[in-house]
């Protein structure tokens, strides 16, 4: 499909959307004027629509430098009169948590809604957090789509509640939500409007306390009107397959229990929620007046099952309410038809068929993702261990960070040794400088360190920490697909851009050792690594060379491809290329010869300079 | 209709996903509901990667295990990771090249030569056809057609729910003008293999 007819398509076309793609669709066909994020998976392909799209659209798209930036942007532009959409993954939604809560107090003019991606089995994530408990937090209406077309068509629902409340709204995807592909039935899209207009209110826009004070009263007196709402709504429906058996259901999890009541033909009377924060207590109360025992099937934390429960004593309803708390469903990972049966299974009288799966003892190989061929990141770490190995250097921490690198905890490198979250690199391991007399190298990608990085390095001068820092500026933000980082001269639109040097940047906050390196030339890399961690104080090296997806797709562009093979009569089986260097284009073959698979070879040629014998040559 | 389940199993950067769009195109295309899962990121990096599609009606993306009506194996280790999806009942396909991650050569784990693989995948699966894609997609014109050899062999199992046409035409409206002749080729390769056997 061409992306483009996510925004030329018409009213009544269907298209075959992920769910991602569908909220860009959602969006534009709810007017929005003004989009930012901070790419993070499972959220990012709603960027990577925007940044083809927008232009186009007329609306306007950026990626900020975090997600509490992104939040910011996005605030002013609702409140200066534009809808406004923000995205991102759903710790992303921890670093904007400040001013998140505060759009809640303040409110906005006119509609904005934020997405929170959440990653239930953590497919890409370094968490499971449950983000429909920040809508409680913020107090900010809840919005769980279940799949793209309910995407979609939220996305209009959302803007036009935020504005009919003034409150922004939160909507909570997973990933199996925004990573399916589903089809989905289009209406017209509403252009978007070129610029708003900021009246001045600092009463209601600027929370000191004295105006916290009447803010927070006045957010309560919002959630209320929203409750009634969510009460009356037709986004909330109820599927009735009769009985007295009731499923409350929420976002994805409403797939697995309607693929399970209808192939099993379960008597079961199925709300499915959309809008559920302010949980809907009329709905609800009455739903559960018409059921014997209801179940609660929602991915990750109880957190409608208490609802159902407070509702339940608070009305004194005779129902049995199962779900997580009574150890019907699990707490933990995403759910599946298979867990799903198995909770409905679990409750008495209702007893369904077993299905048979085959199974094998065999054991298969483990396959953790790895760096590319060609990934400038694994020349680094082979010149910084090389260094480390010529200095001596024992027992070394290697504090890392969130991008393709944290692959650096794979043999043979294991060089990540200690990770809390985006740019944490900096900050702890300024706190091991301190707290240890060990020596310490921070790993750092280009897009984390302007993402969160910054403030770990102001501290980490200003308060004299001795660490290495090497800043791996592949030029991209790799891992969630190649979005443009501040440090490229392209911004999210595809306008030219100022190019943020990353260079000045530490040089003007303090650091006295800065060095550049190109980490493809190991022995130069090696000589200043050295040199740096000989340094007392914060080094900063920076380690640059263009992801190995961005120079592919140029000597695929300009036809130049190289590839290298190894001169079986020069190799002596040595290993270092497969043992050390692991690049996953070489592999051993019969009799322990090693060999180059042309077809994942990158070309970058770096191996020809790890290779003690010379035996590794261009491939003619 | 009573939906149709087709599991793909592959390795990062083998084109699972292309292969799942473009038969969810398809049915989309002829009036069919359809759902697909697709999984992004870090696993991409080389790592295992399983796409699921169902054709007909169905509201979740996820087979359940012993569901699969189809397990499109893009790779021999990758299929019997996946065996869990399949019973008695599912047809099976299996690409027979490996690829062996750098963990074998690391001797963190180990990867059984081909002929027991095949020999555990013939003892397990009731309805088995073993191709060697690689070969064919070499024979079509590029190894990376390696995957519209597989959907060519997909498409001429018993019981799958499209029409080759409307495949070649969903093919045709989604892969780039310049590899159409290959990917065609590739196609036909597959298809072909399964009908002769």
């Amino acid at each position: 499909m061409n992306v483009d007819k996510i925004l030329t398509g018409k009213k009544e076309d269907k298209l075959f959307l992920l769910g991602n793609e569908a909220a860009v669709r959602g969006a534009l066909e709810g007017g929005v004027s003004f989009v930012s994020t901070y790419p993070g998976t499972p959220s990012s392909e709603i960027g990577d629509v925007f940044s083809k799209l927008a232009e186009k659209a007329g609306v306007y798209f950026e990626y900020s430098t975090n997600e509490k930036v992104a939040v910011e942007v996005s605030a002013a532009a609702a409140t200066a009169g534009l809808r406004s959409f923000v995205f991102m993954k759903h710790v992303g939604l921890n670093v904007a948590a400040d001013s998140f809560m505060s759009t809640a107090y303040l409110g906005v003019k006119k509609g904005m809604i934020i997405l929170t991606a959440d990653d239930p089995s953590m497919y890409s994530s370094q968490n499971e957090q449950d983000n429909r408990i920040y809508a409680r937090i913020a107090g900010v209406p809840l919005l769980e789509p279940a799949d793209p077309q309910e995407v979609k068509d939220l996305m209009k629902f959302g803007f036009e509640l935020s504005e009919q409340i003034h409150l922004p709204v939160l909507m909570r995807t997973t990933t199996r939500v925004s990573h399916m592909r589903g089809i989905v039935h289009l209406n017209d899209v509403i252009p978007p409007k070129g610029k708003g207009f900021f009246e001045k209110a600092p009463s209601r826009c600027v929370p000191i306390p004295a105006n916290a004070v009447r803010m927070r009263k006045e957010l309560l007196d919002k959630l209320i009107e929203a409750e009634k709402i969510a009460d009356g709504t037709q986004v909330n429906k109820v599927y009735d397959f009769g009985d007295e058996f009731g499923i409350i259901t929420s976002g994805g999890a409403f797939n697995y229990v309607m693929d399970v009541v209808k192939e099993n033909n379960i008597p079961a009377k199925i709300l499915k929620l959309a809008f559920t924060y302010p949980f809907p207590q009329q709905l609800v109360k009455e739903f559960l007046s018409t059921v014997k025992e209801v179940l609660i099937v929602e991915e990750v934390e109880p957190v409608m099952e208490k609802e159902v429960l407070a509702i339940v004593g608070k009305y004194k309803i005779p129902v049995d309410v199962y779900g997580k708390l009574t150890d019907t469903l699990p707490r933990i990972y995403e759910y599946s038809p298979d867990i799903v049966k198995n909770g409905i299974k679990k409750i008495s009288g209702h007893t369904i068929k077993k299905r048979r799966y085959l199974k094998t003892d065999i054991t298969l190989p483990i396959r953790p993702p790895i760096l590319c061929a060609g990934c400038p990141h694994r020349a680094t770490y082979f010149a910084v261990k090389e260094a480390i190995k010529k200095l001596k250097l024992k027992d070394v921490i290697f504090p890392t960070d969130i991008g393709c690198y944290t692959l650096g905890i794979q043999p043979p490198y294991e060089m990540a040794d200690y990770l809390l979250s985006m740019g944490s690199s900096i900050g702890t391991g300024t706190g091991f400088s301190h707290a240890t007399d060990q020596k310490i190298v921070s790993f750092i990608g280009d897009s984390t360190f302007f993402h969160a990085g910054l403030p770990g390095l102001v501290n980490a001068v200003h308060n004299k920490a001795n660490l290495l820092i090497v800043v791996m500026d592949n030029r991209t933000t790799a891992m969630t697909g190649r979005q443009p980082s501040p440090s490229e001269p392209v911004n999210g639109m595809g306008e030219v851009a100022p190019e943020i040097s990353i260079e000045n940047s530490v040089k003007g906050i303090g650091v006295e050792f800065v060095k550049t390196v190109d980490p493809y030339s190991l022995a130069k890399a090696k000589e200043v690594f050295e040199e740096a961690l000989k340094h007392n104080g914060v080094s900063i090296v920076i380690s640059k060379h263009p992801c190995a997806l961005i120079t592919d797709a140029e000597r695929k562009k300009k036809n130049i491809w190289m590839t290298f093979t190894i001169n079986q009569s020069e190799c002596t089986k040595c290993m270092v290329c497969v043992k050390e260097w692991t690049c996953p284009a070489f592999y051993v073959g019969k009799d322990d010869t090693v060999h180059i698979d042309p077809l994942i070879c990158d070309g970058c040629g770096v191996c020809v300079q790890v290779c003690p014998e010379k035996a590794i040559e261009v491939r003619k | 209709m009573k939906a149709y389940k087709i599991h793909l199993a592959g390795v990062g950067g083998q084109g699972t996903i292309k292969v799942s769009s473009i038969i969810g195109e398809a049915a989309m295309k002829k009036g069919i509901n359809v759902v697909m899962s697709e999984l992004h990121g870090m696993a991409q990096r080389g790592g295992v990667v399983t796409t699921e599609v169902k054709i007909g009606d169905a509201h979740s993306p996820v087979i359940e295990n012993g569901d699969a009506d189809l397990i499109i194996g893009f790779e021999p280790a990758e299929i019997l990771r996946s065996i869990k999806k399949a019973s008695g009942k599912t047809f099976v396909i299996m690409n027979s090249a490996r690829i062996v991650p750098f963990t074998v050569s690391l001797g963190m784990s180990t990867y059984l030569d081909n002929p027991s693989l095949i020999k555990e995948a013939i003892k397990k699966f009731s309805h088995l056809y073993i191709i060697d894609a690689e070969k064919l997609a070499k024979r079509a014109g590029n190894i990376m057609s390696l995957n519209m050899v597989l959907l060519g062999s997909a498409v001429a199992m018993p019981g799958f729910p499209l029409e080759r046409e409307e495949i070649i035409q969903s093919m045709k409206e989604s892969l780039p003008g310049k590899t159409i002749g290959i990917n065609l080729k590739a196609f036909d390769l597959g298809f072909e293999r399964i009908k002769n056997m």
